[in-house]
């Protein structure tokens, strides 16, 4: 055991050693040490180095607060974090940790040159310079200054780690298992209440681990703890630690990272790192306690300058001296108990410093009775020493006026400020806080959220006064649920109360522009730079955070932002609260991406939507394309078959005999009711009051801008159903659209709608012999154009299964689309598979079906149209229902814009050279006019055709409609491309193959 | 106005810092301004210090409910960009851009405009098909844009998957490199600084109750907190507050407001070079110049004021991230936060005159209003002094919603079939 270490204190198992290197140098702590108190008790005080000056820091804190003692943790390949901070990273055995933003070497940092030109580098000196000369920003200054940015490095592989993430529904959530939480937690968890209990530390208690001393109802502090935890336990309370409250959102829904093997040697098999928890509480009660300030003084960031009641932490809860000579320097009570405790320990506390003209006698006496130097009335200007510090020079100070300054040799001077109460959760809830002039501090006022503040977090202090507002606050919660009883008061010997004063920076005899008293350790914000942001016009708190950056360190300015406001205000000569507070926001702690993302990772970052024909794709060796969520097969390549050959080959085999296509992502919605017609007129621009049961219709859909949207065919059952298809991307957005009309704008009508898109497998043949090879397999309807011409539908049997027969065609080929129940897709699939075999049956992918319905000038929405093409744009002049009253889109598409003459409208184009246009290539009718040019249109579709003998595209060009034959050019980046307007059907223009 | 420059820095560096004077001053409202903006945002700002340099009009206030540069202009990811697919936006962006390049200069205040090049990401064929329109048009519009293969797209951002079996693998990008990022702060605090110099009032704190309008319907003034104050003329650039303002003077806007967020992540060394956007993912990412990864999520679901919003969009933001960058996965946020987006019909902005005499409006830039700051302070100032658009936001009326004669970047990428 080190010299640090002291016997019989702290909560760390003294049997257990652990090894762990930093640097690469091996250290060995005990089990329950974090790197922290390990180091600490290795003698170890350098740990980092600052952001902007590379100045050498130590820890300042105890906990999640820390500002300073930021390390690279690392498990082997693809498992390392920078920045994570000692003071809660758990020692494993292996562990291997290193410093930060230091070259070479952590004692020996080139970046500290900055330090010694600190003037320079003030606060927002960089909005005042590397301006001239302008060439340089780009090339020299700005290359500067990002090479200087962060402080860990990123990871730079995979991480090979997995997060999960769980829903939790309870009655009271509290926040923090310290006195006021476990307090809570035990009044509130009666009447079966559904209690949780959380804390981010590895164990519960908060600040009793801290405070051995008390007696709480005659039991000694952490007697009455470990008795307290299975009290909880059998009342059913769910105890989580190692778990942040990261977030507190709408309606009392908090989230929270729960840590599961960040502190075990060995990763057990199948456990994720961490865990997301969403928690919707009924009541939630915030029991986050208080955190220690430091005091702003000129050296108050060289190692070994720490908080005092973080020095009391390390030395109860593990068993660590973090000096043996240490003065201590306070503006409150709490540090003289700190010196108390580590004078008691052993160390030779080498002076009490408090800035406060007097101090209550029965410190005074317990001070005497340790026979310890008392500073009353005095201020701290200077500390000494590079890696750590050596003595701490100490000033009286009488009327104001500050005397002679003399030097005290020490090895940790540990400080107090105060204490600050831990508001980040509850400012999450844009709760208002209110300034209380005798604490010197923020407390919450009210929030929107139902939840309640209980212990430190609302100014009290004192074990006692802590203990007993929790089971007040645990009580009134579980009242308010219908709850009774709870917990009776108890009271608390050995108690350490106290108050202090609040101090902006120390008073000094020193040039305090020269002062570098630091007020946000980590990105180097002095006090004098808060006061030089004041002086160039920041007045608000706002401003001065984002001009200076305190406050926005890796801590969440949970050490600096009090002190920051303290200042800024007094530069303002303003009181507190008129200077505002800036928001806290989420999470409480960083908090890894790992955790936020979960399960949402690789393959399952989202679902991948699969027909049940997929499986025969895959197996017939498919390429697939993604189109929204799903996966549709793009091309079946054979051995040796670029996509171009595929393609093709697919396309001929379709028009030459038939061919087979996997169409169950089209969107299907179930439109049913007695007001049935009635609400596809009023949706689509179509009329279908006439359209019989039987048959089906192509219909358009447009938003209420007049522009197209969507469309599909839709076949009318019944008088009453409608089977409507939608395109694939469109299917949730169109169910949505309608929805919204019917909920909101039509609930008169009397109209179901249901999606089934995923109930029905869709399989459409298409070709010459699609009929011949289909109706051998249909029962219940004759394949010929007098019993089923073009665009009919019925229900039938297809193959023994239950179907919907449609015949349609987004080919120009005779097409069936035939859909059956979902599970039995693939059974149908191979049945038509086999008894197409005669005919050469093709299986083809979406860009068959593309090239297809090209040929045959039929439009894909999202492709030809892009949100900007009426109905009459495309064409589609005549699947608007003129005579209809109203429609959607009906009043957009009158807008004189959309009926104005010019519009960009959908042509077909055909290369003067053959060549095949680029999609999305631009159109101008001038192709020798100088940049900018006049843009007249785009290439909207472009494929080979074998069917036409050569390219083909579809394009939208202003006028095009009444330009037939005009010639068009696209500039491209080589060349000028001469294309000839045509009509958009290019195959069977007289739907002569429609018919069997 | 000190000058600011090396010398200026290195002169008050050796004096202790104690002779910076301040930047802007807190100014009381007079009783009568010729032009009064409403909104200090950098549009706000900016649109007071073009009128004061470059329309001579100095008897300005700029005024705000909260501190300047407190709104969307402090809360944004700060991408800046002109890569846009029609004349009309391709047109103000690209003004503004070129505004960018010299802002630094023009205020004599860094406003960082770092050109790293802005990489949008392809993850599938309707992707490539919309970016290739966009590079095709950019390419005859003069506007910087071009295709890079997935390995081109590795090669320019190494964190970047490229694998073939991400979930949406890479298909290729579209790069600007003249695009890239600004501090944002110091765009208000330079254009702050720079009105203010040259003249206008700078109203903090003060909320504009009411627009009033004269008998005739002209406008009036301003209702605020600190009294009514008379003015000529009245620009609001209120951001997801300019629906409420201009309803006061009875002119309604198509806008809606929705929270958008953003978050960061721990300050790391320099491992993220340029900017990428996916817009299929849903992931847009740069690195700060404090080493923060800077990341923007998307807009909630549901209309709302609440500047602060929901877990799962931001659960699914960082998920896109680790898919598109999965080196990044064991990186930290540090800090998330959300502001108020005003978002038109076809999502394009609204720089206009308005049926009431004497009233404009800069409005409707939803998630993408700070990398037109210059250009729309620039052309909105031109619209207030001359009772007229500039040429460059002519197309920008509010009348394009009652004539269909829309500006829809939006809808050019919507997915189907």
């Amino acid at each position: 055991m080190s010299g640090n270490r002291v016997a019989g204190k702290g909560r760390v198992d003294v049997g257990k050693s652990v090894r762990f290197t930093f640097d690469g140098k091996p250290f060995v702590g005990l089990k329950g040490d974090t790197v922290s108190s390990a180091l600490l008790a290795n003698g170890v005080h350098l740990m980092g180095r600052s952001f902007k000056y590379h100045r050498p820091r130590g820890p300042v804190a105890a906990g999640s607060e820390e500002p300073n003692a930021l390390i690279g943790t690392r498990r082997g390949p693809g498992r390392f974090e920078p920045n994570t901070r000692a003071t809660v990273q758990e020692i494993w055995q292996g562990l291997e940790t290193t410093s930060q933003n230091k070259y070479p070497s952590l004692k020996w940092d080139i970046g500290a040159v900055n330090d010694a030109a600190y003037m320079l580098f003030s606060a927002g000196f960089y909005y005042k310079t590397f301006m001239w000369p302008k060439s340089f920003w780009h090339r020299v200054y700005e290359p500067f200054i990002r090479a200087a940015a962060g402080l860990g490095v990123s990871p730079t592989e995979e991480d090979p780690d997995t997060y999960a993430s769980r829903f939790l529904h309870c009655d009271v959530l509290v926040v923090g298992a310290g006195p006021a939480g476990l307090a809570a937690a035990r009044a509130a968890a009666v009447d079966g209440l559904k209690v949780v209990l959380v804390d981010e530390n590895a164990e519960v208690g908060g600040s009793l681990l801290s405070e051995p001393q008390a007696l709480v109802d005659g039991q000694r502090a952490w007697d009455w703890l470990a008795a307290e935890v299975e009290a909880l336990k059998a009342a059913g309370v769910r105890i989580m630690t190692r778990t942040t409250a990261i977030g507190y959102y709408h309606q009392n829904m908090i989230g929270m990272v729960e840590r599961l093997t960040d502190h075990l040697s060995d990763l057990p098999a199948d456990t994720p790192r961490e865990r997301m928890w969403r928690v919707r509480a009924k009541r939630v009660v915030l029991a986050q306690g208080a955190l220690e300030k430091p005091l702003v003084f000129h050296g108050n960031d060289c190692p070994g300058v720490m908080l005092a009641g973080s020095a009391q932490t390390y030395l109860n809860r593990y068993g660590v001296l973090v000096g043996q000579r240490p003065v201590i320097l306070t503006s409150h009570d709490s540090a003289w108990f700190a010196a108390f405790d580590l004078a008691d320990a052993g160390a030779q506390v080498q002076a009490i410093v408090d800035t406060r003209e007097s101090v209550r006698d029965d410190l005074l006496a317990e001070a005497g009775k340790r026979g310890i130097r008392l500073k009353i009335g005095h201020t701290a200007t200077a500390t000494k020493g590079r890696l750590r510090v050596t003595s701490l020079r100490v000033n009286p100070v009488t009327d104001g006026k500050v005397g002679a300054g003399y030097v005290i040799g020490c090895d940790a001077v540990l400080m107090s400020g105060g204490w600050t109460p831990s508001l980040h959760l509850f400012s999450h809830t844009r709760g208002s806080l209110a300034w209380d002039e005798d604490l010197t501090t923020f407390l919450p006022k009210d929030t929107p959220e139902n939840c309640v503040i209980a212990g430190a977090s609302r100014g009290l202090w004192g074990v006692e006064a802590v203990l007993n507002d929790g089971a007040d606050k645990g009580r009134a919660v579980a009242a308010d649920l219908g709850g009774t009883g709870g917990e009776t008061a108890c009271s608390v010997a050995s108690d350490r109360t106290g108050t202090g004063v609040s101090h902006t920076e120390l008073p000094t005899d020193l040039n305090p522009g020269k002062a570098k008293a630091f007020v946000d350790y980590q990105n180097d914000v002095t006090a004098k730079d808060l006061r030089l942001a004041v002086r160039e016009g920041m007045r608000s708190i706002e401003h001065v955070k984002r001009y200076t950056t305190n406050g926005m360190a890796t801590d969440q300015g949970k050490m600096s932002n009090i002190n920051g406001l303290n200042i800024a205000a007094d530069a303002l000569g303003k009181k507190q609260p008129q200077v505002g507070l800036t928001t806290f926001r989420p999470p409480y702690t960083p908090t890894s991406f790992g955790a936020f993302a979960g399960y949402h990772r690789g393959a399952h970052f989202e679902v991948t939507r699969k027909t049940r024909i997929d499986g025969w794709a895959e197996e017939n060796g498919a390429v697939f394309e993604p189109v929204g969520q799903w996966r549709r097969a793009w091309h079946f390549p054979k051995p040796g078959e670029d996509m171009d050959t595929a393609v093709r080959r697919e396309c001929v085999a379709t028009r030459q005999s038939v061919g087979i296509f996997d169409a169950s992502t089209l969107g299907k919605i179930e439109v049913v009711g007695p007001d049935a017609v009635e609400f596809m007129n009023r949706m689509y621009t179509n009329p279908w009051t006439k359209l019989a049961p039987g048959r089906c219709r192509y219909g358009l859909l447009c938003g209420d801008d007049g522009f197209i949207r969507d469309d599909g065919v839709i076949g009318r059952l019944t008088t009453d159903r409608f089977h409507v298809t939608t395109t694939t991307g469109g299917a949730a957005r169109v169910l949505n659209m309608m929805e919204d009309y019917l909920q909101t704008e039509w609930p008169d009508l009397n109209v179901w709608l249901t999606s089934t898109t995923e109930q029905w497998a869709t399989i459409a043949l298409n070709g010459p012999k699609a009929a011949a090879l289909l109706a051998p397999l249909v029962e219940g309807v004759d394949l010929t154009d007098e019993a089923f011409p073009h665009m009919s539908c019925v229900e039938c049997t297809v193959a023994g299964m239950p179907a919907r027969l449609f015949r349609v065609s987004f080919t120009g080929e005779i097409g069936f689309e035939v859909n059956v129940p979902a599970p039995r897709g693939r059974t149908l699939w191979e049945v038509l598979w086999e008894a197409g075999r005669q005919y050469d049956i093709c299986a083809y992918g979406t860009e068959t079906m593309h090239v297809l319905r090209a040929e045959k000038g039929y439009i894909i929405v999202g492709q030809d149209t892009d949100g900007t093409v009426t109905p009459k744009d495309a064409g589609l002049d005549w699947a608007v229902g003129k005579s209809k009253p109203d429609f959607v889109g009906k009043r957009g598409m009158a807008r004189p814009d959309l009926t104005s003459e010019g519009r960009k409208q959908l042509v077909g184009l055909l290369t003067e050279d053959h060549s095949r246009l680029e999609e999305g290539a631009q159109i101008v009718f001038d192709p020798t006019q100088a940049l900018p040019m006049t843009m007249v249109g785009h290439v909207t579709s472009s494929y080979h055709s074998d069917a036409v003998g050569r390219p083909i595209a579809l394009a939208l060009v202003e006028g095009g409609h009444g330009r037939m034959g005009e010639t068009v050019h696209i500039p491209m980046p080589d060349r000028t491309i001469a294309a000839k307007i045509t009509p958009m059907v290019f195959v069977d223009p007289d739907n002569a193959r429609l018919k069997i | 106005m000190t000058h600011f420059s090396a010398f200026s820095l290195l002169k008050n560096a050796l004096t202790g810092h104690k002779n910076w004077t301040e930047q802007w001053p807190d100014s009381q409202p007079k009783a009568e301004y010729d032009v009064v903006i409403v909104g200090a945002g950098g549009h706000g700002l900016g649109a007071a210090y073009y009128l004061a340099k470059e329309h001579g009009i100095t008897n300005v206030a700029v005024i705000d409910k909260g501190w300047l540069g407190g709104g969307n202009t402090g809360r944004n990811t700060t991408i800046i960009r002109s890569n846009y697919l029609y004349d009309e936006s391709a047109r103000l962006y690209d003004h503004s851009v070129d505004l960018w390049e010299n802002l630094s200069q023009e205020l004599n205040y860094n406003v960082m405009y770092s050109r790293r090049g802005v990489l949008m990401l392809a993850h599938n064929v309707h992707d490539v098909q919309s970016f290739k329109r966009h590079i095709h048009s950019n390419r005859l519009n003069g506007v910087d844009n071009r295709w890079l293969t997935p390995e081109e797209c590795k090669a320019y951002c190494p964190p970047l998957s490229i694998s073939k079996s991400a979930r949406y693998p890479v298909m290729g990008g579209a790069l600007q490199e003249r695009a890239g990022t600004a501090r944002h702060d110091a765009v208000a605090w330079g254009y702050a600084r720079g009105a203010a110099a040259r003249g206008v009032d700078i109203i903090q704190n003060c909320p504009v109750t009411a627009i009033r309008r004269n008998a005739d319907g002209s406008v009036a003034g301003v209702e605020t907190a600190r009294g009514f104050i008379r003015a000529k003329k009245v620009g609001v650039s209120a951001a997801g507050h300019t629906s409420v303002v201009m309803q006061t003077a009875e002119v309604r806007l198509p806008l809606e407001s929705y929270p958008l967020q953003a978050l960061v992540s721990e300050p790391v060394k320099p491992v993220f070079p340029c900017v990428v956007m996916s817009n299929a993912v849903h992931a847009y990412i740069s690195q700060s110049d404090k080493g923060e990864l800077v990341i923007g999520s998307g807009t909630d679901q549901y209309t709302s004021y609440s500047q602060r919003g929901g877990l799962p969009l931001i659960e699914h933001t960082v998920a896109a991230i680790a898919e598109v960058f999965p080196i990044f996965n064991r990186m930290r946020m540090l800090r998330k936060w959300g502001g108020i987006v005003d978002v038109t019909p076809d999502r394009s902005a609204i720089i206009s005159k308005t049926p009431v005499e004497g009233l404009y409006v800069n409005c409707g830039w939803g998630t993408g209003g700070f990398k037109a700051t210059p250009g729309a302070a620039h052309t909105f100032a031109w619209t207030i002094a001359k009772d007229e658009p500039h040429p460059i936001n002519a197309p920008f009326t509010m009348e394009r919603f009652r004539t269909g004669r829309l500006i829809d970047e939006a809808a050019a990428a919507a997915v189907a079939h």
